[in-house]
C-alpha cells in the first residue's frame, strides 16, 4: 500500500510537469503581465516599466523563465517552485504569493470538504432510493431535483440563496446566516461555541449552494451502479439463500454500489473547485477563489500559476484517495 | 387444460401426499415496448421428495424464467399467474417475510455464472455463513465451522484456506461448488440448479455434477436440473420435461423420453446432436427454422412452423399435454400420475417406436420442396439448411498421393507479458498462452483443434493467420514464411487465409448492412468493383440465406443465421484455408446442425481446407479428419479422428472424452469414467515436466514414485506411436472409452 | 445518426431498398426517444428558446443595445414587458441576445471538442498500450486543471478583448478531453469484439477500422456525452462571463446579464431571475434530451431474448 502509494506519487509528477508547462506557456501567450502598468496615468517613464520587467523576469525568455520558475536557479531568490516561491508578483513588491495562498487556503479547504461530504452522503442517499423505487414518482421527483441541479448555474443559485438568507434573517429578526464574508476571524479569541456558530452561520449558505450544485451528477451514478448491482446475479443469490430484502439491500448492494462511486467522486474535485471560486465570489469570501480573480485580474501570471498547481496537487491527491479507497472497498484490487 | 388443473384440485389431497413441489399453470408474461411477451405459458409440474427432474429446452423456451417464478424472484414488472405449491402451501407472491423463510431453507438454487453469482466483496467464508445464520441463529462461530464442513462435502480440498479468501481468488469450478455449498446450507427440500454447468469446461462439469450428487445424498433434496444439455440431463435426472416456446411439450420418464418421443421437437433434438458414441459419416439432422421469438409467437403449436409433420390443425389449435396410449389415443394422465408420460402433439401417435430422426427430418425437407439438388441450388427461406442433399453420405476421399501441405505451424510460442499497472507498464512476467505447438494443415482436410479454455486453441488459431504476433516459432502458408510479414505485406495473403468467429452476436458490426459486411472484405482488397454486389447475392445463396435480404441488418437475423453471414464474409474472397473458432458453440442444438451440414458440403463444393477450433469433442468427432488435443499450451495428442476416438493415448485425451455426457441414458449411466481431479493450473507459472501431471488419473494412482520423478522432471515430447498417432505421455497407454 | 456514413458499396441500385432497412434500425431509436416524454417535452421547449433567441430580434423593437429612448431601472410594463436596466438596455431584447450568444457558444463547443475528442479517444483506445497510457496521460493534464479556472485565466488574460468565438475555442480547448475519456472507454470494450477481430482478418488498416467500425458503433455514447457538454459550455460560459472575463461589453450573454444584476436581486429582481431562469430551462432540457437519447441509443436496453 504504501510503496503503491509512493509509486502513485512519483507517477503524478509527469503529469503535473506537462499541466504545468501548458498552462504557463497558455497563460504566456496571453496576456501581458504589464499591460496595467503601461496604460497606467500618467504614462510611467520607460524606466520604471523595464525595471519592472527586470522584478518578474520578464527580461528572460519564456523556456528560461519557466525553468525559473521551477528551480530557482539564476533568480533573486522570490522564484523557484522547488524552493518554495511562487515568483514575483505584479500587485507589488510586498505582495507575496506563496503566504497569501496560504493564508487562503484554509478558509477554501473547510468550506470545499464539507460540502464535498455532505454532497456525497446525499448523492449516495439520493441514488441508492432512486434505484430501489425505480420508475417511481420518488425516483422522477429526484431525477428532476438532480436535473434542475445539474442545470444551476452555481452563481445564480447563490445569489438566490443569499437574497433568502437576508430575507430570512429579516423574517426572524436574529442574524442567523451571514450572508456576506467568511468570517474567519470575527469571533477569534472566543469559546468552542461562540466559534461554532459563527462558522455556522458564515458556512451555512455557501455550502448548501456548493452542495447543491455537485450531488446531482454523483447521484445518477449512484443511481446506475445501484440498478446494475441490485440486478445482479449475486444479490439474487442472496436473495435465494433467505435473506430479507433489507439485509439483502444494505449488505449486498449498497456495499458494492459504492465501488465505483469512488473513481467518479475524484473526477467531480475539480469541477468542484470552479463552484467554490464562484461561489466565494457571491458571498464576497477572501478565498482562494478571491484571490485567483484578484491574481487574473491583475495579469500576475506567477500568482495564477502557483493557484492552478495548487488545484492540480489537489486533483491528482484527490485522484489518489479515490483509489486507494477503491482498494479497501473492493478486494479484487490489491496495491502490493 | 382447465379440466386437467380442475382435476388436479379436486385430487389435491391424495396427490400432494407424495408431491414436494407442485407448480400449477404457471405463466409469467413480461410488458415491453411491444405488448406483452408470454415468457412462461401454463406449466405445470410435480415433484416428489428426493426425486430428480430435469427442464430441458433451447434458449428462450422459458426454462429459467420457470424456476426464477417459483422461487419469486424476477424482477418487480414480471406478471405472475398461477400456483405454485411447497408441501400444499402456496409459496407464489408470498410477502418478503414468508417468502424469505422458504428461500434457501426449503427450496434453494444454484445460478447458471459461477463467475458472478458471488458477491465479490466478501469472502467465501461470509456468504456461507449468511446462508447459515440466515436460518439457524447459531452464532458466527457455529455457521463458520459448517461453513468448513459444506466445503468439505462439495469436495473443495484445504476449506479452511479457502474460508478466508474471495471470490476472485478461486476457479470457475471452485466458485460452483461454494454456490452448491450455499445451497445445501439448511438442508433444503428442493434444489432448482439452473445449468449449473454451462459455463464449466467439461471435466471441470464432471467434478461439479458430482458435487451436485454428493450435496443431494447429504440432504436428501429433489432435484430440478436446468439444462440445455441432453448428455446432463441423461445421466443426472429420473424424470424429464422438454420446454418449447414456454411451453412444456413433453415429459416423462427419462428413458421413455429419449428411447421413444412422442413429440416430434425432442425426437428433432436428439437427431440434430453430433454424437460421440455415433458413427462420424452420419450426416446431422437439423430441424429448419429458429426457435420461436417471444413476440411472434405462432398460432396453434408452437413449434409448427418448423415441424415436418405439421398440418392444418397445428397451425390452429395448441395441443394439450396428453398421454398417447397404444392404440393411438391421447388422453390426460391419471390425476395424480405425476410420472406419466406425456406429450403436447396432435399427431403423437405417429411417432411410432423406432423412428429414426433423420428419416422424419429429412422427409420433411424433401416435402417442403428443397429438392435434393446441389448445396448452391438449394435457398430455401429464412434459415433452411443450405443443402439438404438428400441420404447424400459423405464422399469418401480417396487418398490420391500424398495432399499439399498448405499451412504450416513450427513450434509456436507466445508469451502475453503480465504488465504492471503504473506508467511504465513494466514487465512483470509471462502468459505462456502457447509454447511450442506444431502443426500441419494438408489441403482439403479439416484439423481439429481440442482443448478446454485456457488451453492456448484460438491463440494457436490466431497466430497461425497472424493476428497475434509471434513470441517465436515460425509459420509458413505454401511454403513462405509469414513471421515478421508487415500489416501491408500480409494483406494479399490474407485472401486465402480466413476465420469464422465463434459469438454470431459480436462477429457482425451492429451498423453495417449484411451486404457491406459480406462486401467489406472484397473493398478492402479492391476486388470485383463492379461484381461485388452480385458476390454478395451468391454467396448469401451459397450459405443457403435468402439473396434479398442483403439489405438488412444483422440484427433482423438468428444466431444460426448470422453465423452464416460469418461463412459467407469469409468465403467473399474465395480462401483457400478457413480457421474456424468455435464456429457452434454459441449456437442452440437445433442450429447448431444446420450450421455444420454447412460447413460440410462448403468443404466439398469448394474444396477448402479447415481449422477447426472446440471445445466439443462431439462436434470434432463428426466434422474432422484430423485432431490435435491442447492442453496448457502444448498439443498433448494428435491422431487422425478415428484413431482418436478408437485408442486414446494421453490420460488427458481420456480423461476428456469420458467427461463427455452421452445423450443416451443407458449407455450414460453405466459407462466407464476417467475423472481429473482439481482446475486447470495457470499458464503463467505451468507444472514443471508434464503440465498435466498435477490432475492426471495415471500420475495420482497408478505410477510409483519414481516414474513419477520424470513426469517432474522430464517434459514428455509428443512421439510417434505409428500411423501418425503421436501423444505426449512417458506412460501412455491406449484405452477403449466408447 | 444511426449507421454513421453510410459505407459507399459499389451498389447503385438498391439506394431505395437500403433506406427502407436503414429506416427500421433508425425507427426504432426514433421510436425510443419520441416515447421518452419529458425528452420530447425539452426538444419541444428548447426549439423554442432557439426560436426566440435567433428569430425573436427581427420582431422585436429593441436590441441589446443602449438606447437614449429607454428609461433606465423601469420595471416591467408594456412597452418594456421585462423591465430595463440600471444603464438603459431593454432586459428582453438583452435576452435574446445573450441567448443566442449563450447557445452560439455552447453548440461550437461541443462540436468542436467531440470531434476532437472522439478521434483522440478512438485512436487511444484502439492501439492500446503505450500509446494509450501515453495519449491518456495528455488527457490526464487536460482534467486535473479545473476548466473554468484555466479558461479564465486564459481568457481574461487576453488582450484586447473577448469575442464569443474565442470563447468557444478556449472551452472546447479545456473539454475535450472528457469526450476523449468516453470514447477511448467505449472503443476498449469495442475493439475487443469479433467483428473488429474480423475487419483485421480481412486485412483492414487501423484508420479503416477506426472511422468504419470504432466511431459508428461508439456514436450513441457520443452524442449523449457531446449533448451533455453543450449543457456544461452553457454553464462554463455562463460563469465566465459572470466573472466578467467573458464575453464582453456592449455584446452581452446571460451569464453576464446575471453579473450585472447580481447586487440588485431584491431591488430590480426583473434584471436577475429573467436570465437565470432561461439558463436552467435550457441546461435542464439539454439534460432531459441527453437522458432520452441515452435511453434511445443504448443497445443494452434491448430486452427481446431471455
Amino acid at each position: 500500500m504504501l510503496v503503491y502509494t509512493m509509486r502513485r506519487l512519483v507517477g503524478a509528477i509527469p503529469v503535473l510537469v506537462l499541466a504545468s508547462l501548458l498552462t504557463f506557456v497558455m497563460i504566456d501567450v496571453s496576456g501581458d503581465p504589464l499591460a496595467e502598468l503601461r496604460m497606467a496615468t500618467p504614462a510611467p517613464s520607460e524606466e520604471v516599466i523595464q525595471q519592472e520587467a527586470e522584478r518578474l523576469y520578464l527580461d528572460h525568455s519564456m523556456p528560461e523563465r519557466y525553468w525559473l520558475w521551477v528551480t530557482g536557479i539564476g533568480g533573486d531568490g522570490n522564484i523557484g517552485l522547488l524552493q518554495g516561491e511562487f515568483g514575483p508578483s505584479t500587485q507589488g513588491q510586498q505582495y507575496e504569493i506563496g503566504p497569501a495562498i496560504a493564508e487562503r487556503l484554509w478558509t477554501t479547504l473547510r468550506l470545499v470538504g464539507v460540502a464535498m461530504m455532505l454532497a456525497l452522503g446525499l448523492a449516495i442517499i439520493a441514488g441508492a432510493v432512486s434505484a430501489m423505487r425505480q420508475y417511481s414518482k420518488l425516483d422522477y421527483t429526484l431525477t428532476f431535483v438532480g436535473f434542475l441541479c445539474l442545470a444551476m448555474p452555481t452563481f445564480w443559485l447563490a445569489g438566490i440563496v443569499q437574497a433568502s438568507g437576508v430575507e430570512f434573517n429579516q423574517l426572524l429578526d436574529v442574524q442567523l446566516f451571514n450572508t456576506i464574508g467568511d468570517g474567519r476571524y470575527s469571533a477569534e479569541g472566543e469559546g468552542p461555541w461562540p466559534q461554532f456558530v459563527n462558522a455556522f452561520a458564515h458556512m451555512a449558505l455557501p455550502t448548501l449552494v456548493l452542495m447543491l450544485t455537485s450531488f446531482a451528477s454523483w447521484s445518477r451514478y449512484q443511481r446506475t451502479s445501484m440498478l446494475e448491482v441490485l440486478n445482479s446475479d449475486y444479490v439474487r443469490l442472496a436473495r435465494a439463500k433467505g435473506l430479507r430484502n433489507k439485509v439483502v439491500i444494505r449488505r449486498h448492494a449498497l456495499r458494492t454500489a459504492l465501488i465505483p462511486l469512488t473513481t467518479v467522486f475524484a473526477l467531480g474535485v475539480a469541477g468542484i473547485i470552479d463552484g467554490t471560486i464562484l461561489t466565494e465570489t457571491v458571498f464576497q469570501w477572501r478565498g482562494l477563489g478571491d484571490f485567483f480573480i484578484t491574481a487574473v485580474e491583475n495579469n500576475d501570471s506567477y500568482a495564477l500559476m502557483g493557484w492552478l498547481i495548487l488545484s492540480g496537487v489537489m486533483v491528482i491527491l484527490a485522484n489518489l484517495i479515490a483509489d486507494l479507497l477503491y482498494g479497501v472497498l473492493d478486494p479484487r484490487i490489491r496495491y502490493e | 387444460m382447465t379440466t386437467e388443473n380442475m382435476s388436479n384440485t379436486e385430487t389435491d389431497v391424495a396427490a400432494h401426499g407424495d408431491a414436494i413441489l407442485e407448480v400449477d399453470a404457471l405463466d409469467v408474461t413480461f410488458p415491453s415496448d411491444d405488448g406483452s411477451l408470454p415468457a412462461v405459458r401454463e406449466v405445470s409440474y410435480a415433484l416428489r421428495p428426493g426425486e430428480a427432474l430435469g427442464i430441458v429446452g433451447e434458449s428462450g423456451s422459458g426454462k429459467s424464467v420457470t424456476s426464477m417464478a417459483i422461487m419469486g424472484l424476477l424482477p418487480k414488472n414480471a406478471q405472475v399467474e398461477g400456483s405454485v405449491r411447497l408441501m400444499g402451501e402456496e409459496i407464489l407472491g408470498l410477502p418478503d417475510k414468508a417468502i424469505s423463510q422458504v428461500r434457501g431453507k426449503k427450496v434453494a438454487m444454484i445460478f447458471q455464472d459461477p463467475l458472478t453469482s458471488l458477491n465479490p466483496v466478501y469472502t467465501i467464508g461470509f456468504q456461507i455463513s449468511e446462508a447459515v445464520l440466515a436460518h439457524n441463529d447459531v452464532g458466527k462461530k457455529k455457521a463458520w465451522e459448517r461453513s468448513r464442513e459444506l466445503l468439505e462435502v462439495v469436495g473443495i480440498p484445504s476449506p479452511d484456506q479457502r474460508l478466508r479468501q474471495y471470490p476472485h481468488e478461486l476457479s470457475g469450478g471452485m466458485r460452483q461448488r461454494v454456490v452448491i455449498a450455499i445451497a445445501m446450507a439448511n438442508d433444503p427440500d428442493v434444489i432448482i440448479a439452473d445449468e449449473p454447468t454451462t459455463a464449466l469446461d467439461v471435466t471441470v462439469q464432471a467434478q461439479v455434477l458430482e458435487a451436485l450428487q454428493s450435496a443431494r445424498r447429504e440432504t436428501g433434496a429433489a432435484l430440478v436440473l436446468i439444462t440445455h444439455d441432453l448428455g446432463v440431463v441423461a445421466g443426472q435426472v429420473e424424470r424429464v420435461a422438454v420446454m418449447y416456446g414456454g411451453r412444456i411439450v413433453e415429459s416423462g420418464p427419462v428413458e421413455e423420453v429419449f428411447y421413444r418421443p412422442r413429440m416430434p421437437y425432442a425426437l428433432g433434438l436428439l437427431g440434430s446432436l453430433p454424437r460421440l458414441d455415433e458413427d462420424r459419416a452420419e450426416r446431422l439432422s437439423p430441424i429448419r427454422g429458429a426457435p420461436p421469438s417471444l413476440m411472434a409467437m405462432p398460432q396453434g403449436c408452437a413449434f409448427a412452423p418448423r415441424c415436418p409433420m405439421a398440418r392444418d390443425l397445428c397451425h390452429t389449435e395448441e395441443p394439450g399435454l396428453l398421454r398417447t396410449l397404444d392404440n393411438g389415443d391421447r388422453v390426460p394422465p391419471q390425476p395424480g400420475d405425476a410420472i406419466a408420460h406425456v406429450a403436447a402433439c396432435h399427431f403423437s401417435d405417429e411417432l411410432s417406436e423406432g423412428i429414426r430422426p433423420e428419416n422424419l427430418f429429412r422427409d420433411a425437407d424433401a416435402d417442403a420442396g428443397t429438392g435434393n439438388a446441389g448445396p448452391v441450388a438449394a435457398p430455401s427461406g429464412a434459415d433452411a439448411p443450405a443443402a439438404e442433399a438428400a441420404g447424400s453420405e459423405r464422399a469418401e476421399r480417396g487418398p490420391v498421393g500424398e495432399p499439399e501441405v498448405l499451412l504450416k505451424a513450427e513450434d509456436l510460442v507466445k508469451n502475453f507479458p503480465i504488465r504492471s499497472k503504473g506508467l511504465l507498464k513494466r514487465k512483470v512476467g509471462d502468459v505462456q498462452a502457447v509454447s511450442g505447438v506444431s502443426l500441419e494443415l494438408r489441403e482439403r482436410e479439416t484439423l481439429a483443434l481440442v482443448g478446454e479454455s485456457g488451453c492456448g486453441k484460438s491463440t494457436t488459431a490466431r497466430l497461425l493467420l497472424n493476428l497475434v504476433r509471434l513470441t517465436s516459432g515460425g509459420v509458413s502458408y505454401m511454403g513462405k514464411p509469414l513471421q515478421g510479414l508487415s500489416d501491408k505485406q500480409m494483406r494479399p495473403l490474407r485472401r486465402d487465409l480466413q476465420i469464422v468467429f465463434q459469438d454470431p452476436f459480436a462477429s457482425l458490426d451492429p451498423r453495417m448492412t449484411v451486404a457491406d459486411i459480406i462486401a467489406e472484405p472484397m473493398l478492402i482488397h479492391r476486388t470485383r468493383n463492379g461484381g461485388a454486389k452480385k458476390r454478395v447475392k451468391e454467396l448469401l445463396e451459397l450459405v443457403g440465406l435468402n439473396p434479398e435480404h442483403g439489405s438488412r441488418y444483422p440484427h433482423e437475423f438468428s444466431g444460426g443465421q448470422r453465423q452464416r453471414i460469418g461463412v459467407a464474409r469469409a468465403l467473399s474472397l474465395n480462401p483457400k484455408v478457413l480457421v474456424l473458432d468455435e464456429p457452434v458453440s454459441a449456437l442452440d442444438v437445433s442450429i447448431q446442425a444446420g450450421v455444420i451440414n454447412l460447413l460440410e458440403d462448403l468443404q466439398e463444393e469448394l474444396g477448402l481446407s479447415y481449422l477447426f477450433v472446440s471445445h466439443d469433442l462431439s462436434v470434432v468427432k463428426h466434422i474432422a479428419d484430423r485432431v490435435a488435443v491442447m492442453y496448457l499450451g502444448k498439443i498433448v495428442e494428435t491422431a487422425t479422428t478415428d484413431q482418436l476416438f478408437e485408442a486414446p493415448a494421453h490420460p488427458y485425451t481420456q480423461a476428456l472424452i469420458s467427461a463427455i455426457p452421452l445423450p443416451d441414458p443407458v449407455k450414460e449411466r453405466t459407462r466407464e469414467r476417467i475423472v481429473v481431479t482439481g482446475d486447470v493450473p495457470s499458464p503463467a507459472d505451468p507444472p514443471s515436466g508434464c503440465r498435466f501431471r498435477t490432475r492426471c488419473p495415471k500420475f495420482a494412482r497408478d505410477l510409483s514414485e519414481p516414474e513419477r520423478e520424470k513426469c517432474v522432471q522430464e517434459v514428455p515430447g509428443l512421439l510417434e506411436r505409428g500411423s501418425g498417432h503421436r501423444d505426449a505421455c512417458h506412460y501412455s497407454e491406449v484405452v477403449e472409452l466408447l | 445518426m444511426s449507421n454513421g456514413t453510410p459505407t459507399t458499396t459499389a451498389r447503385a441500385g438498391s439506394k431505395a431498398q437500403r433506406s427502407a432497412a436503414d429506416r427500421t434500425q433508425l425507427q426504432t431509436i426514433v421510436l425510443r426517444f419520441v416515447r421518452h416524454r419529458p425528452a420530447m417535452i425539452s426538444l419541444f421547449v428548447l426549439l423554442v428558446i432557439a426560436g426566440f433567441a435567433f428569430l425573436g430580434p427581427f420582431f422585436w423593437t429593441w436590441d441589446h443595445r443602449v438606447s437614449s429612448d429607454i428609461l433606465s431601472n423601469q420595471p416591467p410594463d408594456s412597452a418594456h414587458p421585462l423591465g430595463t436596466s440600471s444603464a438603459g438596455h431593454d432586459v428582453l431584447g438583452q435576452l435574446m441576445r445573450g441567448a443566442q450568444q449563450t447557445l452560439k457558444v455552447a453548440l461550437t463547443v461541443s462540436l468542436c471538442a467531440t470531434a476532437f475528442g472522439s478521434l483522440w479517444g478512438a485512436t487511444a483506445g484502439y492501439y492500446g498500450g503505450r500509446t494509450d497510457a501515453m495519449m491518456m496521460r495528455v488527457v490526464d493534464v487536460f482534467l486535473i486543471v479545473p476548466p473554468l479556472v484555466a479558461v479564465a485565466a486564459l481568457s481574461g488574460n487576453t488582450a484586447g478583448g473577448t469575442t464569443w468565438s474565442t470563447i468557444a475555442i478556449i472551452i472546447a480547448l479545456f473539454s475535450w478531453a472528457q469526450i476523449a475519456r468516453v470514447v477511448r472507454g467505449v472503443v476498449l470494450s469495442l475493439r475487443e469484439q469479433e467483428f473488429i477481430e474480423a475487419a483485421k482478418a480481412s486485412g483492414a488498416s487501423a484508420p479503416w477500422i477506426i472511422i468504419r467500425h470504432l466511431l459508428p458503433n461508439a456514436a450513441g455514447p457520443i452524442i449523449v456525452a457531446a449533448t451533455l457538454l453543450v449543457a456544461i459550455a452553457i454553464l462554463m460560459e455562463a460563469g465566465l462571463s459572470f466573472l466578467q472575463f467573458g464575453i464582453q461589453l456592449p455584446d452581452i450573454s446571460l451569464g453576464q446579464m446575471i453579473g450585472e444584476a447580481r447586487t440588485a436581486v431584491s431591488t430590480r429582481p426583473w434584471t436577475f431571475y429573467p436570465p437565470g431562469v432561461l439558463l436552467v430551462l435550457i441546461c435542464l432540457t439539454i439534460n432531459f434530451i441527453g437522458d432520452g437519447l441515452r435511453d434511445a441509443l443504448d443497445p443494452k436496453q434491448t430486452m427481446v431474448r431471455r
